[in-house]
């Protein structure tokens, strides 16, 4: 059945004991009246994430540094510098050695950096005039603009992303249209600006909302003492409007940024699977080759990278002030 | 009052879980089946079908050995049995619980990759060939090296699918489909790297291609013949040919998995796929070529009549069986697949 | 900022109409072809609402649905008093651990998704737990309650500190003043995070992709493998469908929030 919960006894085991002590600690901070340790009501969650945040965490870094076999080996981030390493174990010494070093993976994690790069710049440049007009309370829009926005956002991402197939295709509805008025086709998909395509299609919002959020807040009256002191509404902007909203920008950046970096349908669907992600290649890592410890090693990798990046941020907008869609 | 709504709720979309004479879990591969074949099973039996698909070979056996138990009956190629069979995950067939399966073909009841088939079933077999449109393609169509043609830039699909691509080119190269010494892989690997450089593809897919090839979005692709005829039906300027280089000729057999939970509703399934009329709805839905003598009777002319579901003798002896790569072969063939992947 | 000019200001909207135009011509063309009588995803072949009769008698889709709904509202309800309860909690702890807390409830935040699911993926098949519709959930549950707590936490930060404390010198009983004080001061942020909680659920492929068995399909993975095999309109009935429900909901959420 669907429904069927197929657990080890060990499994039922302890969830009987969280249960348990979840509902003897209720009961007993409800039953004494004095100094009830209120800081315990997080103690299920500490519990929930370390069984399902830290703990699944610490098994990627097993898996990233045993081999097959379970013993220790760093040849899994070998094989992330080399993707011919497995294989030059596997044809022979006489063939091993004329083989080069394989560059796939690391070819793959620039190619992902770079184009989740690309995205973001390009989320930027279209997304900050998007976000200060909408700010701009002259133009009384309000909130139903920012509802419209949120809208896409809401309906299935893969399903939207599917729909740009049914437009760039060459038959596709552009190029239909294309042909009608009487001009040439162009081939829309199954190269790299499809997928950029999607992707910023799909991160825009996440690049617009904390940058609106945070030049809303703004107090108005700063603009126009700008304006006051003799600042013409370009240099305001430059000088004063801009600068305030860093940290939406920044926390706009680490939610474009991030998703980016690891997307993996993308590029299936609008660039053909001519191209592939970092995110692509863990999937296959995984699902098609069963290879978990390279995998792994793989995941560690993207997973170390985004921290850093992420810390490079933080340092940027040091307050986190910049708040996200929460 | 609003909690116990909400509670209302969760209840109420928990399924009344109907009491049927159990279930059987199959994982069979995308397409490839006519669905009210699950819905006759389920009505004439009473046992209900938890129906789950897969797209690759490689996919398929990742599933299998991470969910042990999730899965009675499966659909996985030859070679793939192969690698099954080896790894002891299959039950042998009680023939006795499956009565329907006189009716497979006298000359596919002894495959290598199943001695005897004790542990497998034919379901459906088939070739592997170019898929092209007659208006779009002017130099006939008889070689794998029209792939390579680039007067026909840009206008290929190929298959992601590991054994099928790297297998055609081996076999263009004059390589055994089943080569397993380096220097031939990689032969094979930098004539795909070329057709990529080349500018040749358009995309690496797998069940996308028949749809586009019916709205004309590429000019040749390699392809499956039942997908090729099951795009054919739907547009006529398409053609199907198997290259005189030889291809591959594949069975897909049905297998029941060793220590399944529902092992006797896997012996009426795989039982009711074997019966004439029902292997009939299923060839005439996914057109494929049937192992089923009975149900090839019952088709008559139009199916044998047709050489995409009924290739020549002549054009099968060209072609070759897959074998499995076995482990310590498969990361080299994985390898080598990324790298033409990743080919810019 | 002096927006005065005529000209500025169509400027301004004018670029907006374009993101907008941007952001909905693919919901418009899934709209459409919705209706188109014909599988192709170019040609039309006449009106008709035939996918949607199919949308309807489609087991798979229905099925998938159905755990789509079943997911969210169950992950909704847990992670909601889960996450509520993790932040009266943190917000009552000494500096030390409560920002140890609260790092440990950003870290999946700055976890790409992949890896989420990939960890969860490895942890089921090391405990040797069938995935299915119950792995499904806690993983849902386990990527909601941070963000139930990331809502709540604030409300809690903006309440007046000594209320709880004179409730309690009033005479309450910690557990009154629980669900009297503290509960509705942070109402408002507990149903922000049961909503995000909710949408997020809905939302998610990734970390359900990698958590499920084929069995168990919710409306992502379906029309992820669905969108492998080829063209499915049943699907853009579906999106059709989803996109009005939405749209009512909004329109019902304004206007109560306007009569307010």
């Amino acid at each position: 059945m669907r429904y069927d919960m197929q657990l080890p006894w060990w499994a039922w085991l302890l969830m009987g004991t969280a249960l348990v002590l979840f509902i003897l600690m209720v009961v007993i901070s409800v039953r004494r009246n004095h100094g009830v340790k209120r800081s315990l009501f997080a103690s299920p969650y500490t519990l929930w994430m370390l069984l399902f945040t830290i703990v699944p965490v610490i098994l990627i870094g097993y898996y990233a540094f045993t081999g097959t076999d379970g013993t220790f080996t760093l040849d899994n981030f070998r094989n992330f510098w080399d993707s011919n390493f497995d294989m030059k174990k596997l044809v022979g010494e006489e063939y091993a050695s004329t083989i080069p070093r394989g560059t796939v993976n690391v070819d793959t994690l620039t190619y992902s950096l770079w184009m989740a790069f690309l995205c973001t710049a390009l989320s930027l440049l279209l997304g900050y005039p998007a976000a200060l007009f909408m700010a701009d309370r002259n133009m009384k829009l309000g909130s139903s603009l920012v509802v419209l926005f949120i809208i896409p956002m809401w309906m299935n991402f893969l399903l939207r992303t599917i729909a740009w197939m049914s437009l760039l295709e060459d038959n596709g509805l552009i190029n239909s249209l294309l042909r009608s008025i009487g001009l040439e086709g162009v081939q829309l998909m199954y190269n790299s600006g499809a997928v950029l395509l999607g992707m910023v299609y799909n991160f825009l919002p996440f690049m617009v909302f904390p940058i609106y959020t945070s030049l809303s807040k703004q107090d108005i009256n700063l603009s126009e003492a700008a304006a006051d002191l003799g600042c013409s509404p370009m240099q305001a902007l430059m000088k004063v409007t801009i600068p305030l909203s860093l940290p939406g920008v920044i926390s706009g950046i680490t939610m474009v940024f991030m998703p980016s970096v690891t997307t993996f349908f993308i590029p299936r669907v609008l660039g053909g699977g001519n191209t592939m992600m970092f995110g692509d290649l863990i999937e296959s890592k995984f699902l098609t080759e069963g290879n978990w410890n390279v995998g792994s090693a793989l995941s560690l990798i993207m997973m170390v990278l985004i921290l850093i990046s992420l810390s490079i941020l933080r340092k940027a907008d040091p307050n986190g002030e910049g708040g996200g869609i929460v | 009052m609003k909690r116990f709504a909400a509670l209302l709720l969760v209840v109420l979309l928990f399924p009344v879980i109907a009491l049927a004479d159990g279930v059987v879990n199959v994982f069979n591969w995308e397409d490839y089946i006519d669905e009210s074949v699950l819905k006759m099973f389920e009505e004439e039996t009473g046992i209900h079908v938890n129906y789950m698909c897969f797209t690759t070979n490689e996919d398929m056996m990742v599933q299998v050995e991470a969910n042990p138990g999730a899965f009675d009956v499966v659909f996985p190629s030859d070679y793939m049995v192969e690698r099954m069979l080896n790894k002891g995950l299959l039950e042998e067939i009680n023939y006795d619980h499956i009565p329907n399966a006189q009716y497979i073909m006298e000359n596919l009841r002894n495959p290598d990759y199943d001695p005897n088939g004790v542990h497998s079933i034919p379901y459906m077999w088939g070739t592997v060939g170019i898929l092209y449109n007659t208006t779009m393609v002017d130099d006939p169509v008889d070689s794998w090296e029209i792939l390579w043609n680039t007067k026909y830039a840009n206008n290929v699909f190929m298959l992601d699918s590991i054994r099928d691509s790297m297998g055609i080119t081996l076999c263009s190269l004059g390589y055994s489909m089943n080569e397993r010494d380096y220097p031939a892989l990689r032969a094979a690997t930098d004539k795909l790297v070329l057709q990529k450089t080349s500018g040749m593809v358009k995309a690496y897919q797998v069940d996308e291609t028949k749809d586009k090839m019916v709205a004309g979005e590429a000019a040749l692709a390699l392809m499956w013949s039942g997908d090729a005829q099951y795009a054919i039906d739907l547009n006529s300027d398409l053609a199907f040919a198997v290259p005189k280089e030889g291809s591959n000729v594949w069975i897909d057999p049905m297998v029941i998995i060793k220590g399944c939970r529902n092992l006797e509703n896997a012996e009426k399934f795989v039982d009711f796929l074997c019966r004439p009329d029902i292997a009939v709805l299923n060839c005439e839905e996914i057109r494929y070529s049937s192992p089923n003598s009975a149900a090839i009777e019952l088709m008559g002319e139009e199916y044998t009549e047709n050489p995409v579901l009924s290739p020549s003798e002549e054009t099968i002896t060209r072609c070759e069986f897959f074998h499995d790569i076995d482990e310590t072969i498969m990361p080299i063939y994985t390898t080598l697949w990324n790298e033409v992947k990743n080919a810019k | 900022m002096n927006s005065g000019s005529k000209l500025t200001r169509f400027f301004k909207r004018f670029y907006l109409a374009l993101i907008l135009i941007f952001l909905y011509i693919p919901i418009i063309v899934l709209i459409i072809q919705s209706f188109n009588a014909g599988k192709s995803r170019a040609k039309w072949e006449g009106f008709s609402l035939h996918w949607y009769g199919e949308l309807f008698r489609s087991a798979s889709i229905m099925n998938s649905l159905e755990v789509t709904l079943l997911v969210a509202v169950l992950a909704m309800i847990v992670s909601t008093v889960l996450g509520t309860l993790a932040a009266i909690g943190i917000y009552s702890m000494k500096k030390r651990p409560q920002s140890l807390m609260m790092t440990l409830t950003n870290l999946p935040n700055t976890m790409p998704d992949i890896v989420t699911g990939i960890s969860l993926m490895l942890l089921f098949i090391f405990t040797r737990v069938d995935r299915g519709f119950w792995t499904m959930l806690l993983a849902h549950i386990t990527f909601d309650t941070p963000y139930v707590i990331l809502s709540v936490m604030p409300k809690l930060k903006q309440m007046n500190k000594h209320t709880y404390e004179a409730a309690l010198d009033l005479g309450a009983t910690p557990s009154y003043a629980l669900w009297h004080v503290l509960i509705p001061e942070c109402k408002q942020g507990i149903i922000t995070g049961a909503m995000l909680a909710f949408t997020l659920s809905l939302d998610d492929f990734t970390i359900s992709y990698f958590t499920t068995s084929p069995l168990v399909q919710n409306l992502s993975t379906l029309i992820y493998s669905a969108a492998r095999r080829g063209i499915e309109p049943t699907l853009n009935a579906l999106s059709a469908l989803m996109f009005v429900a939405l749209l009512a909901l909004l329109l019902v959420v304004n206007k109560r929030t306007s009569e307010n």
